[in-house]
């Protein structure tokens, strides 16, 4: 039987309270009061979708060797590219190896389930790695400006070692254009509030959960847990009443803490109630957007074993956090506001794809080599072995860095380089097992730098060449939690 | 074995513009003045010149690339003429094609220059670096400017010896004081102040720990040498100054990439030192050598610089520096114009601009920051970054 096999999951390191954004602009619209509550997540400057669905299925990963798994999709309705697959920039920082299926899947916040199906559906006993992950962008002023926020999550799916059986599900589909966008735009269209929640999540989604109940012969109350992706806090009422479910059955949709995380929101969701599942638990699925996926799973004892694994997941990303409390510093982060970045951060190479693609997955993955002869880790790959008491030619093997620990041997703040968070932090990394890489640090203030401290890898939006339509991908070192 | 050029080219001219942000003149206008003075100096004509050698870093922004600036410019009538580049070791890069040339015997008498013109690039700092590491390095390459990889220099300094950001600080500003003071002395510098160090230790952050005063100015510039072999020297002038070793190392790369290094100090620079000691015949420089031009780009790295050259022990510049060892007073003064500075650095020209200290020293023509009767002058150069580096060290004397 096909299910769950791992989860993981991943939330941005800001967090932004909504009275922030209140305070500054709910002058214009006073009426977004009502979601001025709690905080969000706010995805860092050099993170987008995909980088955060690379940090969840990291965390999904675990030891589970990459060669075991045979495709990556990834959901999102706030790709980076419209064109260059978002899925196998996620494959490759993953390093999972080319004989592999990828694909994206977006245009709607129920992308997220559509992806988990397409992986659960006639599974014939392939592993794949489904991923969701989102970074909207909304208008200042807008209600969505407070209820966005950023995170994702990530599953392996497969027939072994199952902690989740997939049991059943049902989806519709239904053109119902609460908002809407073309690849032109930057920002949706949206109707009226009040129909999203009166004929949109209130009706939708309880004919998805109806559909699954009567196909399946169930009743809601044979679910330990419900997860209903309804960001909408003021349509919750209705649609549990709607669907027979209790306040107990209802796993919470964080809109306190993270926000509407759109096409990964179902998923994160889902992800929280693995976290502390038991097994026997039934857990019902249910997303939202262009119709609705309802999805059944039945948690089995393997997951007991499973949460020793010293995942982070929801709980563990949730308690990392830094608050984000300079309106100004978000809207820069995410592109909103003209910023004077000199001339000096106007200047940008372009970047040259022969060369990006013969490097393969060095810039991709972190992976370096380490010599035969002496063993010593090394990046970037060169033929010839770095280590002065060595020198071999030719005598080497591929050696991931993206997996490995490190501790700074120096570092700076530089107030010089153009960065979109001054000072850019920088520092040269020793590894644990040997090699030493010259590395940007991201989500940290330069106060907590130390010499020695401790650091792990994390894939992140390099730079950023909009004229060229480019966004260049690669690692960064982050503080070991 | 090799014998080294110790003894066997001397310089007979030299020539060196006012350094500063010079926006009424062009990298042209640079070279004909520094070449004017040189042979002036020299008392020779520019037909008297065999070949030519020319130093600039950011050609993108200044000259264009290959020789021909130089020669279009100067109108030198056909002769072989090449371009080098080094990073910050370009100047001294181009001395060494003319002092290798007349050594060898390929040429009588050749022709050094530097020059670079950084300040139309409209923001402050270097040059953008762009491709300088090649096409890889937006996509692997830090986000780092030049004050950010000295600066780690300064971390990982003060973290291995113990200096609280307050103690390393303060023996940095001693540094940039000292510096600033003899730039005061100095008709040609660019910055001309004397800096307070409590003004250096409160001054903005540029790249932590470096402040403003830590870093070095960013300015245009041109220096020119001109070189015969020694025993003609006096066919010219009567006081030559003699090229004693001239020597470049340059990094493995294992800096970067293997834990080898504790990133405290420039291991080029202290294998150049080395090597150029080695072909001078000097034993002990900390006794031998009367006054130093180093690359003080950063305050930090003219202090590692001191121990990478063993005239401190290692771990302990601090205390010299805070006796005042390096001084325009003290037992090795250093930085006797200036140095980088109150120069600035405009990358092509630094290195000759340094030896034209070195030169007008050891001929008792430093006018009020003379030192008292050198005998042996150092220039060293690094390039690149700590962890990347290319290196030079010359040493000079007034006698063979």
């Amino acid at each position: 039987m096909a299910g769950i096999t791992s989860y993981g999951a991943y939330i941005p390191w800001y967090r932004m309270k909504r009275s922030i954004i209140f305070e500054q602009m709910g002058w214009f619209n006073a009426g977004n009061a009502a979601v001025a509550r709690g905080e969000k997540a706010v995805a860092n400057y050099d993170e987008d979708s995909v980088t955060m669905a690379v940090a969840a299925a990291l965390d999904c990963l675990g030891e589970n060797p990459r060669d075991h798994i045979d495709g990556l999709y990834l959901a999102s309705t706030s790709f980076p590219f419209a064109q260059r697959q978002n899925a196998v920039i996620a494959s490759q920082g993953l390093d999972l190896p080319p004989a592999v299926r990828t694909a994206d899947f977006g245009g709607s916040t129920k992308a997220g389930t559509s992806a988990l199906l397409a992986a659960l559906d006639g599974a014939d006993n392939r592993r794949l790695m489904v991923c969701a992950g989102e970074n909207r962008l909304a208008k200042p002023g807008s209600s969505q400006e407070y209820t966005y926020g950023d995170g994702a999550a990530a599953f392996l799916t497969g027939e072994e070692n199952v902690l989740a059986e997939f049991k059943g599900s049902y989806s519709v589909s239904a053109d119902f254009i609460d908002f809407r966008r073309t690849p032109e735009e930057r920002f949706s269209h949206g109707w009226e509030e009040r129909w999203i929640r009166d004929e949109g999540y209130s009706r939708i989604i309880p004919q998805a959960v109806a559909g699954l109940l009567n196909r399946y012969d169930l009743k809601i109350s044979d679910f330990a847990k419900v997860v209903l992706a309804c960001p909408a806090a003021g349509a919750m009422k209705g649609l549990m009443r709607a669907i027979g479910a209790v306040p107990e059955q209802v796993q919470d949709t964080m809109m306190d803490t993270i926000g509407d995380t759109g096409a990964a929101l179902p998923l994160m969701v889902l992800a929280a109630a693995l976290e502390e599942a038991k097994a026997g638990d039934r857990i019902l699925v249910v997303s939202y957007g262009s119709g609705s996926d309802a999805l059944w799973f039945e948690v089995t004892p393997a997951i007991e074993g499973f949460r020793t694994g010293g995942r982070k997941g929801i709980a563990g990303h949730l308690a990392r956090r830094n608050d984000l409390s300079v309106y100004g510093k978000y809207l820069v982060f995410r592109n909103l506001i003209p910023l004077e970045v000199g001339i000096r951060g106007e200047e940008i190479t372009p970047t040259a794809m022969s060369s990006l693609w013969r490097d393969g997955n060095a810039i991709s993955a972190l992976v370096g080599s380490r010599c035969r002869a002496c063993g010593t880790p090394q990046f970037p790959q060169e033929r010839v072995c770095v280590n002065p008491d060595c020198g071999a030619t030719d005598n080497m093997e591929e050696y991931p860095f993206s997996d490995k620990a490190g501790t700074l041997a120096s570092y700076t703040g530089d107030n010089l380089a153009f960065s979109w968070d001054p000072p850019q932090i920088y520092g040269l990394v020793d590894f644990e097992e040997g090699g030493r890489i010259l590395l940007d640090l991201t989500d940290c203030s330069l106060d907590a730098v130390r010499v020695k401290m401790p650091v792990t890898m994390s894939f992140r939006r390099k730079y950023a060449d909009p004229r060229r339509g480019y966004y260049g991908y690669f690692w960064k070192a982050v503080p070991a939690a | 074995m090799a014998q080294g050029i110790n003894n066997e080219v001397a310089i007979i001219g030299m020539g060196c513009t006012t350094f500063g942000e010079l926006w009424d003149r062009s990298a042209s206008d640079l070279m004909v003045d520094a070449f004017q003075e040189a042979l002036e100096d020299a008392g020779i004509e520019k037909k008297d010149i065999d070949a030519a050698w020319f130093g600039t870093c950011f050609d993108e922004v200044n000259v264009g690339k290959s020789a021909l600036s130089l020669t279009k410019t100067l109108k030198l009538p056909f002769i072989p003429a090449t371009r080098v580049e080094n990073f910050c070791a370009s100047g001294t890069e181009s001395f060494r094609g003319a002092c290798y040339a007349v050594a060898s015997g390929a040429c009588d008498i050749a022709l050094a220059m530097g020059v670079e013109k950084l300040k139309d690039t409209g923001y402050g700092g270097l040059p953008d670096f762009g491709n300088l590491l090649g096409s890889q390095n937006r996509a692997i390459f830090a986000n780092l400017t030049a004050p950010g990889g000295f600066a780690m220099l300064a971390t990982a300094y003060f973290d291995k010896y113990g200096l609280s950001p307050e103690e390393g600080k303060r023996a940095l500003a001693h540094i940039s004081s000292k510096s600033h003071h003899n730039g005061t002395l100095s008709p040609k510098a660019h910055l001309r102040s004397e800096v307070s160090i409590e003004k250096i230790m409160n001054a903005p952050i540029i790249a932590w720990p470096l402040g403003l005063f830590d870093c070095c100015g960013v300015s245009d510039g041109a220096a020119c040498a001109i070189v015969c072999r020694a025993s003609r020297a006096s066919e010219f002038r009567k006081d030559p100054v003699y090229v004693k070793g001239l020597q470049i190392a340059v990094t493995s790369g294992e800096e970067m990439a293997h834990q080898k290094w504790d990133g405290t100090h420039v291991i080029p620079t202290y294998r150049a030192g080395c090597a150029a000691f080695k072909e001078a015949g000097i034993t002990n420089p900390r006794e031998e050598i009367s006054m130093m031009e180093v690359h003080d780009c950063f305050s930090i790295t003219e202090l590692s610089t001191y121990e990478d050259l063993q005239i401190s022990p290692r771990g302990k510049a601090v205390e010299d520096i805070e006796a005042g060892f390096f001084d325009l007073d003290g037992t090795i003064p250093c930085q006797t114009d200036g140095g980088l500075k109150c120069f600035g650095h405009p990358i092509g020209a630094s290195g000759i601009r340094m030896i034209y200290e070195e030169y007008k020293q050891l001929q008792g023509k430093a006018g009020e920051r003379q030192v008292a009767s050198p005998r042996i002058g150092l220039t060293h150069n690094l390039g690149g970054f700590p962890c990347m580096s290319v290196v030079s060290v010359a040493v000079f004397g007034n006698t063979l």
